[in-house]
């Protein structure tokens, strides 16, 4: 049985990385005692998927994970017997059943909202920039991968950008909302085409596009889910 | 978290790992500071992902925190990167847990377990804003402690550590504490300190003792304060069952090595392997009972959700409940069949091979063993009396029943080793691969070859060490016999970094000099090739007047004083002379637990008998020990018969 949770990664822990955060899970899973289901073969593993991953350093109140049962579990009680074994930043705040057939979150999620700190910067002056980033028909960035130096037009999967006044008075924020594929971007891509330095940065929100509309993923997975019920009423 | 943890993260985006530098760990405690408690900040002198592990560390980290007059801290050597940026921005050496500068603690305690490490421990001392050099520090600076397996010639370090700690730290750590509690309070100098430390049984303070040159030039350790033994003898805890710890292993958010659980099973060896310096000094053997380590497994995998155990020592195939133990492990219900347990220092017998089989049932990748001598000639010199027949019996059984790469440790330059010896390595090896051959297609052996270092408190303490063009030689020859074999990997240490390792391991208080050169010019993280150069370390002994042939390479006469003579591990000289003598006659010595005593001066002189379950020797034969040695260094046929290879 597959249980799709929501996750927080806040404070100190945001330093870990991606595969960090998965044996944290993998540990704190067997540690409540939750019947986790593992593959089978000659290396077995437990049957845990991660949605998309975030940057090491970033925050974020919208990660998720998919978890696989071996016995039926309500997903209210894994809510609440992860809670007290997860390290501090890190709270499962939400869960729902996942239907077989429902896509994986790494091949369903489409777009990412973003808050990025600027510290330093007038909320006026960063306005200009986001105005000038949604005027522009492409914005290129040099990134390294596998030991190349690519140059990307990131434009097309900048979906939105705008500046506020930042929580203190250090700085302001950007909001933003970034695509995933063709190639995902990131925060700091953002920052670079920007020319700015990047605070903290905290996702807030992934999002999948359906049938015209975007969804959260664990009321995807619920829309799934009823139509499914329905389809067998 | 203090006013230091801002400007700690906003480093944090500079460097590589930076969860090394956040703490964080399940486990890890959040201890309160107040007058009355000594605050001690233990630290490893290696990155964070070697140190965490430390299961020493983690052991006096849950005992001073228990005490309600104390608690400690943890912090590691921070990696280039983050050493580069904290100096750039003034941030000083913290702990983990609270973001404290190190300057807060009122002791700073080092783990020395690779010498190597030594250059990491002044760096660690400079970071915290505390003078290297113990004659410098003023009485509110740290009072800077160590111990480990390396404090055991605690010479190299005499000049920058306030006082060692020889031996098992679970009851001295207390008795430090109350002597820098009571100090304290006082107004008295740092020297009384120092003094009041040096009249604890186990504890070595370096400023209350003097070298005195004889009329060779020859140097010895002397008390100079009275009330300073004039040798200090090592501290030995009786009944492990007694210090269940840790209890609360700490289990991290970032990758570690060994990270699994570990329950330590037994302390001291008797084999008596005359290369390990483990072996030497942590006798006598004291077992934990069976039951607790049944209740310390069960425990520790509820507590942290590891799904793999270590029963670790150093050789747990020899503990006497091993099968019981591991049974009542694998059985239990709780586990569900997916905790795998793993025995590092496997023993080399099909024994044990069955044992390895029984647990682990699931990954079955890669099996280890350690016959580190390339011929039977070899094996009873350093008395480690594998026969070939152990050898290939327990390879044969791990190809046979599932496992395609076996990994073999050697060690070359030991004494009186030839070319046939180092060649033996590469005939083991090959025949190995063609005992896997008849098992897979696909075998892989894997020969790793180590650089031996004579160290102190051995048999092997009086040993020239083989100069580096020699051992490069040995390593080159070994290189071509194993060219051409299909399926064996030859892996080699580095023979400058074999000999630096020499150096610190024998130096005497001269060699402190050159640790500080190495360390002012730019020499850290000396256990990692990519910051190593043995050219650092040359320069440094001739800044200090001194040579490799003087410090290494020389054979040292009976008579000859050694850096180390003012420590005892419990062994007598003579002893360790006799076996030097043996060795040298290739005469191999049985494990002492199963029969007579060969009055070492372990059990008499620390009034501790080996603490075993069983009176007999373990299932499946202990190695030297009942066994008809006489055909150890004959080729067993029965082995070979359709590999290719002929016996002899």
């Amino acid at each position: 049985m597959r249980t799709r949770l929501r996750f927080t990664k806040l404070g100190r822990i945001r330093w870990t990385g991606h595969r960090d955060v998965a044996r944290v899970f993998e540990r704190a899973l067997r540690r409540a005692g939750l019947p986790v289901a593992y593959s089978a073969g000659f290396s077995p593993h437990p049957l845990i998927s991660f949605g998309l991953a975030l940057p090491t350093g970033c925050e974020s109140v919208a990660e998720y994970l998919d978890v696989t049962f071996g016995e039926p579990v309500d997903p209210e009680a894994v809510t609440e017997r992860l809670s007290c074994g997860l390290p501090e930043g890190i709270r499962v705040v939400a869960a729902a059943v996942v239907v077989p057939g429902t896509p994986s979150l790494q091949e369903d999620v489409t777009s990412c909202t973003w808050e990025i700190e600027v510290p330093g910067a007038g909320t006026e002056a960063l306005a200009e920039a986001a105005d000038r980033v949604l005027a522009a028909d492409s914005l290129f960035v040099q990134r390294m991968r596998k030991g190349r130096l690519d140059t990307d037009d990131v434009r097309p999967a900048i979906r939105a950008v705008h500046a506020r006044n930042g929580d203190d008075a250090a700085g302001s924020v950007l909001e933003c909302e970034l695509a995933t594929r063709p190639r995902g971007v990131r925060p700091t891509d953002l920052a670079h085409a920007l020319g700015l330095a990047l605070g903290r940065a905290r996702r807030t929100s992934q999002w999948i596009e359906r049938d015209g509309s975007r969804w959260e993923p664990l009321a995807a997975a619920a829309a799934i889910a009823a139509r499914v019920t329905e389809g067998a009423a | 978290m203090t006013a230091l943890w801002p400007r700690i993260e906003s480093l944090l985006a500079q460097v590589t790992k930076p969860a090394r530098y956040i703490g964080g760990e399940l486990g890890a405690r959040r201890p309160v500071w107040g007058p009355g408690r000594v605050a001690w900040l233990l630290a490893y002198p290696d990155t964070y992902e070697i140190g965490l592990p430390n299961q020493g560390l983690q052991i006096l980290y849950e005992i001073l925190n228990e005490r309600p007059d104390a608690l400690a801290e943890r912090t590691y050597a921070p990696w280039t990167d983050m050493e580069a940026a904290m100096r750039a921005a003034g941030v000083p050496l913290f702990s983990l847990e609270s973001t404290r500068p190190a300057s807060d603690f009122d002791v700073l305690a080092f783990n020395l377990s690779a010498e190597l490490t030594y250059t990491n421990v002044l760096n660690m001392i400079d970071l915290a804003g505390t003078p290297v050099r113990a004659a410098d520090r003023r009485r509110h600076d740290p009072v800077v402690v160590a111990g480990g397996h390396c404090a055991f010639n605690p010479e190299p370090m005499a000049d920058f550590v306030d006082a060692f700690v020889m031996g098992d730290g679970e009851e001295v750590v207390g008795e430090i504490n109350e002597v820098v509690a009571a100090w304290r309070a006082g107004d008295a100098p740092r020297a009384a300190l120092v003094a009041a430390l040096a009249q604890l049984p186990g504890v070595y303070a370096p400023a209350c003792y003097e070298v005195v040159v004889d009329p060779d030039g020859r140097g010895r350790v002397r008390p100079a304060v009275a009330g300073a033994p004039e040798r200090v003898e090592k501290r030995a805890v009786a009944d492990l069952a007694a210090w269940p710890y840790p209890k609360q292993q700490l289990v991290p958010l970032v990758e570690v090595v060994h990270d699994r659980l570990n329950v330590e099973v037994f302390r001291g060896c008797t084999r008596g392997c005359r290369f390990c310096q483990a072996g030497m000094i942590t006798r006598p053997v004291r077992e934990r009972p069976a039951a607790q380590v049944e209740q310390m497994v069960r425990d520790g995998l509820a507590r942290t959700g590891y799904d793999e155990v270590a029963l670790t020592s150093l050789s747990s195939a020899d503990f006497s409940g091993i099968e019981q133990t591991v049974a009542a492990v694998i059985n239990d219900p709780e586990c569900s069949g997916q905790v795998s347990v793993s025995l590092p220092s496997l023993r080399v017998d099909a024994f044990t091979v069955g044992l390895a089989a029984e647990i682990q049932k699931v990954r079955r990748t890669g099996l280890t063993f350690a016959p580190e001598g390339g011929t039977w000639r070899m094996r009873q010199v350093i008395n480690k009396l594998i026969r070939e027949e152990d050898l290939y019996a327990a390879v044969d059984a791990a190809f046979g029943q599932g496992w395609r790469r076996v990994k073999l440790y050697f060690l070359i330059g030991l004494p009186t080793e030839t070319d046939e010896d180092v060649l033996g390595i590469a005939r083991l090896a090959s025949t190995c691969v063609e005992i896997g051959r008849r098992h897979h297609r696909n075998v892989t052996v894997t020969a790793s070859v180590g650089g031996f270092v004579p160290k102190a408190h051995t048999p092997f303490q009086w040993f020239g060490q083989v100069p580096v063009a020699e051992l490069r030689r040995r390593v080159v020859l070994l290189k071509d016999a194993v060219r051409p074999v299909r399926g064996l990997t030859l892996r080699w240490h580095d023979p400058e970094a074999t000999v630096a390792e020499g150096i610190v391991s024998r130096g005497d208080r001269r060699v402190g000099a050159v640790i500080e050169h190495v360390w002012r010019h730019g020499g850290t993280f000396q256990e990692w090739s990519e910051h190593f150069d043995f050219t650092r370390w040359t320069d440094a002994l001739a800044a200090a007047g001194l040579t490799l042939d003087e410090v290494c390479y020389r054979e040292r006469a009976e008579d000859d004083p050694l850096a180390w003579d003012h420590i005892s591990a419990g062994l007598h000289r003579d002893f360790l002379w006799q076996d030097w003598q043996d060795a040298l006659a290739a005469a191999g010595v049985e494990d002492c637990r199963w029969t007579p005593c060969y009055d070492c001066g372990a059990c008499t002189g620390l009034g501790v008998e080996h603490v075993v379950a069983s009176v007999a020797p373990p299932a499946g034969g202990s190695q030297g020990t009942g066994q008809d040695l006489s055909t150890g260094g004959v080729v067993p046929v029965r082995f070979l018969a359709g590999t290719g290879v002929r016996g002899s």
